[in-house]
């Protein structure tokens, strides 16, 4: 039986037009069965194992239990709630019963919800739970294509009794009535599929208009997935954590293209709380994330450094020496001298390794970040851990990725080489632009957006790069965020901010300059390392206005500029800043869902900020009111302060 | 002690009659009489010292009230020392929480789960067969049920006392549960809590008492009048000791006496709205 099936649908060792995620997702639970682990979730506090049969059994009834309510080939069903197997089985079995899948941020606002839902034409919406039914249900009026609600956690659904609800418990029964009415129609739907076909609709989180729908075939995931392996192959026997939203296409080349593939064990963690706990207890071998994932991993080491005993601190300063010592004997590419290697070793035993295993990166093989800017202070750090973190450059129009550093060819300001199939150029004007067969079929119903970004099958990025002397893709910044300095020469703000964010005291910066005589920042602290410091200061304070604006606080910050303006040319120097009064935040719009800042939109909001740090003024008064999530409205009337920095 | 009656919903679980409770020349209850019924969420509510807190701990046995009577399941239960009582069912948590500050979460709630233990102080010292076993049956029941009821998985091996306010009164609410008690006095726990903790708070409060697995009858004292009248199925309103009335909250709301005496001349939503 199992090798019948095998051969129904090819040969799965090479990527085919024929070839769809279902055809290869049979295939695999077939050769894997019950012997292999699929998927493991932790479950009251015990790893709980899903094997690739009940994989295949679970997604088998959805698939059906869908087909049985009405879906039809092309229809979509959208997703939403937190990283587990329910989530990506529903997934699955969309795929399978020839559906498209579209996933949401679970923290999406009413309005994005409804405008995702109503554009993508969506028929069915799997939700977690009570909150993401909620969502549902109050949009649920204003899109008419949307016929049912399936929700999979019990909790709190007790008094919900509407008939467009549905359990994905009952969609699973409908489908195994289905199946034992027509056993053979679940490899039937399997079969008609084709490579070419749409697999996946992905709304891009856009930093500047409204969410474009991409549209992804199953040919475009796949061969993404399987060039990326090319690269940097894995093993079947491999450990991936899958915690980061299925709503960024990362996350699903990971656990889709890439996991579908090699057959690697996917964990699903125990809330999104526990996250970095369970990562720990897993020690995935691979990784990818974006910036602010590492950032936060170096906010960690950096605050219990802090915290640590002198002998501690002692013993980490001097690994940590040796190990950037060693990095950049690397990323040089020279040879370590015999004696470094000895200290390299010692430092590997006595410190790191520790450190690594509270950071879950004991036995990381690849860790790979992008979607945004990294600062090379932070890529120095993970590499003198002698963790193997490398860049890559991709968007979710070319499936993922396009671009990676190689192994031993790492350098910290590039983001590497064309993965195979692809070939990347830049054009006249210094626009990168990409060929490769996982380039995206298009923009779901805007023909314009389209026309602009594909061009006889080259993907214009509207990203500013060129490709160095080593054959390496710089990638300089948004064409729109590229600021022009007072001597003409361009300059990416993103390397500014992030080199300000390698202080644990920031937490988001925003730098500004653009045809200005200076450049200067907004910082915002970062609430719970500043409030730790303030503690141990015995400053009081009550909330985070209050805290930013501490005269203490604003020394802290100047320092922490002033570290960074070391080395800097003298133009580049952040001269003056200010604290902000709040966090930046992807429900105000300041950042998009994946934390990139929105430029424009801050510029606008920020206005009388940004007039103020280019005057004589040495405060700002400012009189607004925030919205809480929960609708409740506060009125802020504050001062900020205007800080020059002292250069050094 | 031999109180097993079942007790179906509606019936009367707990029964004050006559009540009286007086600290030298201060009367603190002045003879009260009340029936909580089994599966309801029974709201006390009062100003300061109207002797809401002297009610509960007459209930839960650390006071012994000088005069009436206290039935639960229809028997006398007066003489009955706090862990009688919560052996019959009735538990309780605290308005300042009184959690072990120094252990963990889980060993927080484990301890609420002790009274289930059979195992002695010796097969305990052992730890073989059946001990284990049923360590590993009651550590099921707290990680499955409670911790995931209460969605503190992240913190579940941390010293409670490092543990910001709102989320020690989950702990000692996880702690009150985990005694599976038929009646649970949750003693103002909402008391210092942010609006979004209160919100968390009311949905568990709601869920033990509604979900399938729990069911658990709530007497619960209360301050905020937003949830008290959000949640009960009745109110029982003492002043200075003496009950003005009790009924479903919407009566309450209505009552002149209730307004005069309790709330001014203000509307009853007005301490959240």
């Amino acid at each position: 039986m199992q090798r019948e099936n095998k051969t129904a649908f090819g040969a799965m060792d090479e990527i085919t037009k024929e070839l769809t995620i279902p055809k290869l997702f049979f295939s695999q639970a077939n050769k894997y069965g019950k012997a292999r682990v699929a998927m493991r979730e932790k479950e009251f506090g015990i790893w709980r194992p899903i094997t690739w049969h009940d994989y295949l059994e679970n997604v088998k009834h959805i698939a059906l239990g869908l087909v049985s309510l009405g879906l039809e080939e092309g229809d979509k069903v959208a997703m939403i709630g937190d990283n587990r197997p329910e989530g990506l089985w529903a997934e699955m079995g969309t795929l399978c019963a020839r559906g498209v899948g579209v996933w949401l941020f679970q923290d999406s606002l009413i309005d994005e919800v409804k405008y995702i839902i109503d554009h993508s034409d969506t028929k069915f919406l799997v939700g977690e739970g009570q909150e993401e039914v909620d969502k549902a249900i109050s949009i649920l009026h204003e899109c008419p294509k949307l016929k049912k609600i399936i929700w999979d956690d019990p909790k709190g659904m007790r008094n919900y009794d509407q008939d467009y609800l549905i359990s994905l418990e009952e969609v699973m029964r409908l489908g195994r009535e289905l199946e034992k009415e027509k056993p053979d129609l679940f490899e039937e739907l399997i079969g008609k599929g084709h490579g070419d076909e749409v697999a996946l609709l992905f709304y891009t989180s856009g930093t500047t208009a409204l969410p474009k729908g991409v549209l992804l075939s199953h040919y475009n995931m796949l061969t993404m997935g399987k060039n990326l392996m090319t690269v940097d192959p894995c093993k079947d026997t491999d450990d991936y954590v899958s915690y980061l939203p299925f709503a960024w296409i990362g996350e699903q080349m990971m656990s889709i293209s890439c996991g579908l593939q090699i057959g690697y064990t996917l964990n699903f963690p125990e809330s999104s709380e526990t996250s970095r706990e369970n990562i720990r207890e897993i020690g995935p071998h691979v990784m990818f994330a974006p910036p602010r994932m590492y950032e936060q991993m170096t906010r960690t080491v950096q605050v219990k450094y802090l915290d640590a005993a002198w002998i501690k601190r002692k013993s980490y300063e001097i690994a940590s020496s040796i190990g950037y010592h060693v990095a950049d004997l690397k990323f040089a590419k020279k040879a370590i001298p015999f004696y470094w290697k000895i200290l390299e070793w010692f430092a590997r035993i006595l410190v790191q390794k520790k450190l690594k295993d509270h950071l879950g990166l004991t036995r990381v093989r690849n860790a790979y970040t992008g979607g945004a800017a990294m600062g090379p202070d932070h890529f120095r750090f993970f590499h003198s851990l002698g963790v193997n973190l490398k860049q890559i450059y991709g968007q979710t129009e070319v499936a993922g990725i396009s671009v990676v550093h190689r192994n031993g060819d790492i350098k910290f300001d590039t983001v590497g080489h064309p993965i195979p199939e692809t070939e990347v150029k830049i054009t006249e004007e210094g626009e990168i632009i990409t060929k490769s067969p996982s380039v995206f079929l298009g923009y779901y119903k805007n023909p314009e957006a389209t026309a602009k970004s594909l061009k006889d099958g080259w993907l214009y990025s509207g990203d500013r790069g060129f490709i160095d002397e080593d054959n390496h893709l710089v990638v300089f910044d948004r064409t729109k965020d590229v600021m022009i300095l007072k001597d003409g020469k361009p300059f990416a703000p993103q390397y500014l901010e992030t080199r300000l964010k390698f202080s644990p005291y920031i937490r988001d910066s925003w730098v500004i300059g653009d045809q200005r005589d200076c450049i200067t920042a907004v910082i915002c602290i970062d609430y719970a390392v500043v409030g730790k410091w303030a503690d141990t200061k015995k400053l009081t304070y009550t909330s985070y206005p209050e805290l930013s604006q501490k005269p203490e606080v604003y020394d802290l910050i100047e320092e922490q500029i002033r570290k960074a303006n070391k080395d800097l040319p003298e133009l580049v120097k952040v001269i003056k800043f200010v604290d902000l009064y709040k966090e930046l935040d992807a429900d105000d719009d300041e950042l998009t869902r994946t934390r990139k800042l929105r430029r424009e939109f801050v510029g606008k909001k920020y206005e009388d900020i940004v007039n103020a740090l280019y005057s004589d003024a040495d405060a700002v008064h400012i009189d607004t009111t925030i919205t809480y999530e929960d609708g409740r409205k506060t009125q802020i009337k504050t001062d900020l302060h205007i800080r020059k920095v002292k250069p050094f | 002690m031999s109180v097993s009656k079942e007790i179906k919903p509606g019936d009367v679980l707990l029964e004050l009659d006559g009540i009286r409770m007086s600290f030298g020349i201060v009367c603190a209850l002045n003879g009260i009489s009340a029936k909580i019924k089994k599966g309801e969420i029974h709201s006390v509510i009062g100003p300061n010292g109207a002797g809401k807190t002297v009610m509960m701990n007459c209930i839960s046995g650390l006071y012994h009230p000088q005069k009436g009577n206290i039935y639960y399941k229809g028997e006398k239960i007066d003489h009955l020392k706090p862990h009688d009582r919560a052996k019959l069912g009735i538990a309780r948590t605290f308005q300042k929480v009184e959690v072990f500050g120094g252990m963990t979460v889980l060993d927080n709630i484990r301890l609420g789960r002790h009274i289930h233990y059979k195992s002695g102080i010796l097969r305990g010292a052992v730890y073989l067969g059946e001990t284990a076993s049923e360590e590993i049956e009651h550590r099921k029941f707290i990680e499955e049920e409670i911790i995931d009821l209460l969605e503190i998985e992240h913190i579940r091996h941390k010293p409670v006392g490092m543990l910001p306010y709102g989320l020690q009164k989950r702990v000692e609410l996880g702690r009150a549960i985990a005694l599976e008690p038929e009646l649970l006095i949750l003693d103002e726990p909402l008391a210092g809590l942010n609006l979004e903790e209160v919100e968390d708070m009311a949905r568990f409060i709601l869920d033990i008492n509604q979900e399938k697995r729990w069911k658990i009858t709530c007497l619960l004292v209360e301050h905020d009048m937003g949830v008290v009248m959000d949640l009960s199925d009745n109110v029982y309103v003492l002043n200075f000791g003496n009950m003005i009335v009790d009924g479903a909250p919407e009566e309450i709301q209505k009552n002149p006496e209730v307004i005069k005496a309790y709330l001014g001349e203000e509307d009853l939503y007005a301490t959240r709205k």
